[in-house]
């Protein structure tokens, strides 16, 4: 059994819908050290040796099998940087369940700064999801700066799911690809900002080779005095298909900045870039106002919707 | 039992005062199926938008079941029994079928007993129940969709606004049979509907002539619609909806809109 704090469980729960130990391969990290590990026959996790963090390597040919590899901070104060590389080997098929929860109580900010690089072999097919919240009542900010390196291999397939509803103050997201011929990359992030909360999101994916794709798709809600950017650039260097969507709820005095970038080096390239920034509509409150909602049920409803 | 008294309804538009509804008065009885008709622009669905509470009168007052409900929210309005289907029905990004019809019914419905409420009207409840209700949905499919709620949130009284604008004629030709079937399962209940169609008109109890915001004529299936078929009111309406080939099946081949 993991030695594991009732806030650290909860935490679990909330950003890798872990309610035990897992089954298979997974790393879960505490406080800036591993509170368990285990790997399997497939799916070989160990440390690094130069710097924190994990080493994630996943055998040919291995099938329907998840690691998971969360974080959670309690302490207050606490500052890591820490550096996971996941080796997916030719023909897997796997899902990645990755997330971090910060749970501040105290003065001082805590921040969590995780570098994930991420070597998609041949054929392979890889789901990554990542969740990110925050809690705790102290003054300390919750801080996370995520990077996230992606070089996907001939008719590799990587999905990444990216959420983060609730509860961190700082984020600053990063996210490279690069991607060879018939690579398809298809990326779902779900964002929600609050109170004087401040999330960046960039993006810049590299279409290297002919028949690759990729679908960047970003659903936001910023509400209160919060401020949001969203930057994505796809690059079309081959005979490929590109698109990015920012799709984004405003609120109250809330800030978005969508900045789309297509570069096209390719006349075969076809990119597409599609931008929305807007309340929530009238009639869309109105609508479920008339089924008994009140507005403020109403608005909840519509958001939970959007961002589902 | 539904009450309008002196109903006025007037907006600024251009620094100029603009009547949209002038002094209505009606009573929309128990059980019984009214129609509100009347040409383009006579002021039916703003009526339709002030029984819902969606707008409220410049002067006059509404009760139901003798309560006065004019100060009353769009929310008020709904917890007490009052049903709205849009006429052009609202897209939602990620709210989904099956989320739409319980929040109407105000509990965590069974899938397969929200999936009853498609089938009555005439979807095909498994294509349906998880699909999002947004622009995938074709104008006909969120039309019966928005009844559907309707009909899930079983209101005292259910009010719907042109339910046939915006469909084809295949799908208003289901459209029929579901207010034919909400007809024959009126007991408790009334059913407002806002329609041009004659087909509508032909299973009304009530019908009512709402012409420049005023009352024309408010009296019973039988005593309405022979005046109305001498005029051009539902007709013309008929036309607009490209409702061609039923009103030739009604008045012969010759009829030209």
């Amino acid at each position: 059994m993991l030695k594991l704090t009732e806030t650290q469980i909860k935490m679990l729960e909330e950003i890798a819908n872990l309610h035990h130990t897992p089954e298979g391969a997974y790393n879960i990290r505490t406080n800036g050290e591993s509170a368990g590990r285990a790997s399997t026959e497939n799916i070989k996790i160990t440390s690094k040796e130069d710097v924190s963090g994990i080493d994630i390597r996943i055998k040919p040919g291995t099938k329907d099998e998840t690691v998971y590899i969360p974080v959670v901070i309690s302490e207050t104060g606490m500052k890591e940087v820490v550096y996971n590389d996941f080796y997916i080997g030719e023909g897997a098929d796997v899902t990645i369940v990755a997330g971090c929860g910060i749970d501040n109580c105290g003065a001082h900010d805590s921040e969590h700064d995780g570098v994930h690089r991420f070597f998609v072999g041949k054929n392979a097919v890889c789901r990554y999801v990542e969740k990110h919240y925050g809690s705790g009542v102290g003054t300390g900010k919750r801080i996370l700066n995520p990077v996230t390196e992606v070089y996907q291999e001939e008719n590799s397939y990587m999905e990444m799911e990216m959420v983060q509803i609730k509860g961190v103050d700082d984020t600053d997201r990063r996210t490279v690809a690069e991607l060879a011929a018939g690579a398809k990359m298809v990326v779902r992030e779900r964002l929600m900002t609050h109170d004087d909360q401040r999330a960046i999101s960039l993006y810049d994916v590299k279409l290297n080779g002919d028949d690759s794709s990729a679908d960047v798709v970003s659903r936001s809600v910023a509400r209160d005095n919060s401020y949001q950017k969203f930057d994505a650039t796809v690059v079309g260097n081959a005979a490929c298909s590109g698109h990015t969507e920012c799709d984004s709820i405003i609120m109250d005095k809330g800030t978005i900045l969508a900045v789309p970038g297509l570069e096209a080096n390719n006349v075969d390239a076809e990119l597409v870039h599609e931008a929305a920034i807007g309340k929530i509509a009238g009639d869309q409150l109105m609508k479920l106002m008339t089924l008994g909602l009140t507005e403020q049920e109403a608005e909840e409803q519509i958001i939970n919707g959007f961002l589902k | 039992m539904l009450e309008l008294k002196n109903i006025s309804f007037s907006v600024r538009e251009d620094g100029m005062t603009k009547e949209i509804i002038r002094n209505v008065s009606m009573t929309i009885p128990d059980e019984k199926l009214v129609v509100i008709t009347g040409p383009n622009g006579g002021g039916k669905s703003t009526l339709a938008r002030l029984i819902a509470g969606i707008e409220k009168p410049t002067e006059g007052k509404i009760f139901l079941n003798g309560e006065d409900i004019t100060e009353k929210s769009i929310t008020e309005r709904a917890r007490m029994g009052i049903g709205f289907a849009f006429q052009q029905p609202v897209r939602f990004k990620g709210i989904q079928v099956l989320d739409l019809i319980r929040l109407a019914t105000g509990k965590h419905l069974a899938v397969a007993d929200a999936c009853e409420y498609l089938s009555a009207v005439g979807l095909c409840a498994k294509d349906y129940i998880d699909r999002e209700v947004n622009s995938s949905l074709s104008g006909g499919e969120l039309k019966r969709i928005e009844i559907a709620t309707v009909l899930a949130k079983a209101s005292v009284l259910s009010v719907f606004d042109e339910p046939e604008a915006g469909i084809d004629l295949w799908s208003f030709q289901n459209l029929i049979q579901v207010f034919e079937d909400m007809r024959k399962h009126i007991a408790g209940s009334s059913i407002l509907v806002i329609s041009h169609q004659e087909r509508i008109l032909n299973i009304a109890d009530e019908i009512i002539v709402l012409k420049d915001g005023q009352l024309i004529t408010h009296g019973s299936r039988d005593e309405v619609l022979p005046q109305l078929s001498g005029d051009t009111t539902a007709v013309a309406g008929c036309c607009r909806l490209g409702g061609l080939a039923e009103l030739r099946e009604l008045k012969g081949e010759d009829f030209r809109c």
